[in-house]
């Protein structure tokens, strides 16, 4: 039974294609004249954010309120928190005021899953330090398949390229796991430095040469970039990494015609990816947007619709 | 009412309908409401799925043969609006597939296999009212079993067939089973 | 008779020695052992029936975490040293990181005399190599060792000695006064922000990796410069299996070099921080099954001299909360023998003889102790611990006499159980509790 979404590792295949199933049909619901379902009435869900976020902060809410949800927006700065208090008492708070979803965001890797022990509702994971966040790896599953795939397809024989600060990034750990369930085959193209020692233990490849991998994929997904990884000496200067791994204009000609570009946001232009190549029809920025909110209705329906998340099979 | 012993899964079950007579109510059904709606022209059918869908395509496919007219036909999912979702695991959803048309202005016929305790109608009407404002919402049911716990009844009904509650009604459509035919069982152990 | 002078007759314990197993009596008197031998008279003695039970000599533990002073909420001299008699140990060395630091004549005396006041164990201080623990000059070394604390063994533990030249300094000096320098082996440039043992489980939890060569590459420039130097070098909580290769290679070269494991590194690996609970986390990390079995090894067969505690008390608020915000340390001292029993005896990689010279005599030695690590003997100190190796075996509670809950093993099964430590003739613990 889950009562949680921390990890993407936490869905079978069946469980993932029930949740972009589901998206798939509340998706239509932006076409309506009404565009709230009343499915979540009398139920509160709590985004509890201790890390700045406004854009998945407002995804959350908005799926919540479509869904006639409440929803607490509790936000770290100026907060109790900002004053000492700690996760567990911030949680035992939430419990008193009868959540019966959190929704966290947080700077330590594992900050989900100790809430999880702490709360009676269900926790959603919106991205836990360098750990994961398995909503974006769903709306990003969600996009591939409305852009290359159909509806109902799971992602079998699609070639994902993702591109960059794999070390650091919870998007990178929850995508490779979600879209290797649902049969993608996945590769990670960045500096050595970049990758995590065992990652040839992940279910993915491997690759240092970006413009070796560019002919054969179907998705590029490209990861934000920070400056201060320089200083770390991850690599040499901004300059050598996005000669090397940067998405330019050029390199985008060298996709296939059907290839499409992703980003999680928020993007470095000029740093992994070029504004011609945000800005093109391959480009999927925006609507990933859209799609954020309609998976993240999924996903909250799932959890908090029934008794419990449906038994799927695997 | 021939009774013909149909064997479902190993249980002894009664046919209460059998492949002919649906053929034939649904054709009644098809003329009761060209009838009602002087002539269909502002009709639109939306099925309840999972079974309600492929009857509502089938009254579409009828209305078309006796008189021409193409009569657009959906599905209309109720599962959000249903008001026992918190007794089980969460449902997965059915589609909802409006006409190009919409529902705006329309007689809209709701269509379902069984009609019993009337809350997946009024669940119906719920959805409906958050898709557009119907001219008028009617309902067809392949089969009333009875036992209404809301003020629902149906305008158009291929059987009244009354039940007890411990016995179970099902419907078989040979789109999703491969045979038609109606069948009741005894409580299940 | 008052406490202090009563005499007790220890009836038919087992006791392991180099000769081998022999189960015997023993008199204690006046601090010492004064007769072996079977069916010894009790003449006035108190008895003890300790028939099935080990007779060690008192456990010496090279490294704990005391907290006093400035940590007291975490832990004291007084409850700490309580831990570690329930544990069978009968002296304790008391790391320098404290608040202030153990980095003069005061503070090292203050911790000495906490310990002969509480009088559960013997408290032997430890000096920091370097003033505040800062790693940029030398603290004064000679001052500690000339005190009434008699400082032998100098550690800036938490902390690496990293500056190369600074560590080479700290071990000519201490030649003057028979000093060992024991570090904690972390490359600090490769461990910034680290939290678990770098490998497949941090790459998959998203957490900092802490490499094993962070560890390994600083033990082997240590090992050639107490070679070059002709100096002692004691290696703290060696965790990797790479550390025990290195250091069997420099005692193959004859280096005057010594090493010591914990109880957790010898049981537990990085998988059990999955749940991302906070009491596994410790410094140096838990690692791989693969280091765990090589660790065993190597202090079976004494290329790891001894195991220490490295006993590590933290309030509850520094271990409930997040991985990252945690502190690091594990508490140690009572189930430290527990632990040995399950990874090397009941493994069948030591016996108790070679329990008795890894968690007493070598330490003792290294830690140039009198009178505490002396194998069981007619005239020798009576600092003796009695261990129920076949005590049924208990979950382990997190609830016991160290102020701290922070035990990894809570809630593991583990075999055995201290029933009696003697600290020169006059019980701490008997029947398992507090004398």
């Amino acid at each position: 039974m889950k009562r949680h979404l921390i990890s993407a590792a936490d869905l079978s295949r069946g469980d993932a294609l029930l949740i972009l199933d589901t998206a798939e049909e509340l998706a239509n619901l932006a076409d309506r004249p009404i565009k709230k379902l009343p499915t979540l009435r009398g139920r509160t869900v709590v985004n509890l954010f201790f890390e700045d976020s406004t854009r998945t902060r407002i995804s959350f809410e908005a799926a919540a309120k479509r869904l006639s949800a409440d929803v607490i927006n509790f936000s770290a700065k100026g907060s109790s928190v900002a004053k000492g208090e700690s996760l567990k008492d911030t949680a035992l708070t939430l419990e008193a005021m009868g959540a019966d979803a959190v929704v966290i965001r947080h700077s330590a890797s594992g900050a989900a899953h100790r809430l999880a022990g702490w709360v009676r509702g269900s926790v959603v994971n919106a991205g836990d330090g360098t750990h994961e966040h398995p909503t974006q790896a769903l709306l990003d599953a969600f996009t591939i398949r409305r852009r290359l795939k159909g509806a109902g397809a799971a992602l079998d024989g699609i070639r994902v390229t993702i591109v960059g600060d794999v070390l650091h990034s919870r998007v990178a750990r929850s995508n490779v796991l979600l879209l290797s369930t649902l049969g993608a085959e996945v590769t990670l193209a960045a500096p050595p430095t970049l990758l995590p020692l065992a990652v040839d233990t992940w279910p993915c490849a491997v690759s240092y040469d970006l413009d070796a991998e560019l002919p054969k994929s179907d998705v590029v997904m490209m990861l934000r970039v920070q400056q201060e990884r320089m200083t770390a000496a991850y690599f040499p200067s901004v300059r050598e990494y996005s000669r090397r791994y940067g998405l330019d204009a050029e390199r985008m000609t060298r996709l296939p015609d059907h290839a499409i570009v992703m980003h999680p946001g928020p993007m470095n232009r000029g740093v992994e990816i070029a504004a011609e190549v945000a800005d093109s029809v391959r480009s999927t920025i925006v609507e990933q947007v859209a799609n954020g909110v309609t998976t993240r209705m999924a996903v909250l329906y799932l959890l908090l619709g029934g008794t419990e998340f449906p038994e799927v099979a695997p | 009412m021939g009774a013909t012993r149909h064997p479902i899964a190993g249980r002894d079950d009664l046919a209460v309908l059998d492949a002919e007579e649906i053929r034939r109510a649904l054709t009644r059904i098809a003329h009761e409401i060209l009838e009602r709606t002087h002539g269909g022209d502002e009709v639109v059918l939306l099925g309840i799925p999972t079974r309600g869908v492929p009857l509502a395509r089938r009254l579409a496919a009828r209305i078309g043969e006796f008189e021409g007219l193409e009569v657009p036909c959906g599905s209309l999912d109720v599962t959000m609006h249903r008001d026992d979702l918190r007794l089980r695991p969460a449902r997965a959803l059915g589609r909802t597939d409006l006409p190009a048309a919409g529902v705006d202005g329309k007689i809209v016929v709701l269509v379902d296999d069984v009609l019993y305790s009337g809350r997946t109608v009024r669940a119906a009407l719920d959805a409906l009212t958050d898709l557009g404002r119907p001219q008028a919402v009617q309902l067809a049911v392949l089969v009333d079993r009875g036992h209404r716990e809301l003020p629902i009844r149906a305008d158009y009904v291929g059987k009244n067939l009354p039940t007890s509650q411990r016995e179970v009604v099902h419907v078989l459509l040979a789109e999703v089973d491969a045979q038609d035919a109606v069948m009741i069982s005894g409580a299940p152990s | 008779m008052s406490p202090a002078d009563a005499s007790w007759l220890i009836e038919g314990a087992e006791v392991a020695g180099p000769g081998g197993r022999a189960v015997t009596d023993l008199l204690l008197a006046g601090g010492t052992v004064t007769a072996i031998g079977t069916g010894l008279s009790k003449a006035g003695a108190r008895v003890l029936g300790a028939g099935g039970l080990i007779a060690l000599p008192g456990l010496v533990d090279l490294h704990t975490h005391l907290r006093e002073p400035g940590r007291e909420d975490a832990e004291t001299v007084e409850t700490g040293t309580r831990a570690a008699a329930l544990g069978g140990f009968t002296a304790v060395h008391a790391m320098a990181n404290t608040e202030p630091v153990a980095d003069t004549a005061g503070v090292v005396e203050q911790v000495w005399r906490l310990g002969r006041t509480a009088g559960y164990c013997d408290v032997q201080p430890v000096g920091a190599v370097t003033a505040g623990l800062a790693g940029t000059r030398l603290a004064e070394l000679g001052t500690m060792a000339d005190s009434a604390a008699r400082v032998r063994v100098f550690s800036d533990d938490g902390r690496c000695v990293s500056d190369s030249l600074l560590m080479r300094r700290a071990l000519e000096y201490v030649k003057a006064f028979d000093g060992v320098i024991a570090q904690h082996a972390q490359d600090p440039r490769l461990t910034e922000g680290a939290q678990l043992n770098e490998g497949e489980i941090s790459g998959r939890l998203g957490l900092a990796g802490w490499p094993a060569v962070a560890e390994e590459a600083i033990i082997a420039r240590d090992c050639l410069l107490a070679a070059h130097v002709g100096s002692a070098l004691h290696v703290c909580h060696v965790s990797t299996a790479g550390s025990a290769e290195i250091i069997r290679w420099a005692k193959s070269k004859g280096w005057p070099v010594t090493a010591e494991v914990t109880p957790h590194h010898l049981l537990l690996t990085d998988e059990l921080a999955v749940g991302y609970d906070p009491v596994f986390k410790v410094n140096p990390p838990l690692r791989t099954a693969a280091d765990v079995a090589e660790l065993r090894r190597a202090l079976a067969d004494g290329t790891i001299d001894c195991v220490a505690t490295d006993h590590a008390p933290h309030p509850v608020e520094a271990k409930e909360t997040e991985w990252s915000e945690a502190a690091f340390g594990m508490t140690g001292l009572e189930t430290a023998l527990r632990v040995v029993q399950q990874a090397m005896v009941e493994t069948g990689l030591l016996d108790w003889a070679g329990v008795a010279d890894r968690m007493s005599v070598r330490p003792a030695r290294i830690g140039r102790l009198t009178g505490q690590g002396v194998p069981i003997a007619v005239g020798g100190p009576a600092n003796l611990t009695l261990y129920d190796p076949a005590a049924p075996a208990e979950a382990v509670s997190p609830v016991g006499a160290s102020k701290s809950r922070n035990t990894p093993f809570a809630g593991m099964s583990l075999p055995g159980g201290v029933v009696a430590t003697f600290l020169r003739g006059v019980p701490t613990v008997l029947d398992g509790k507090l004398a």
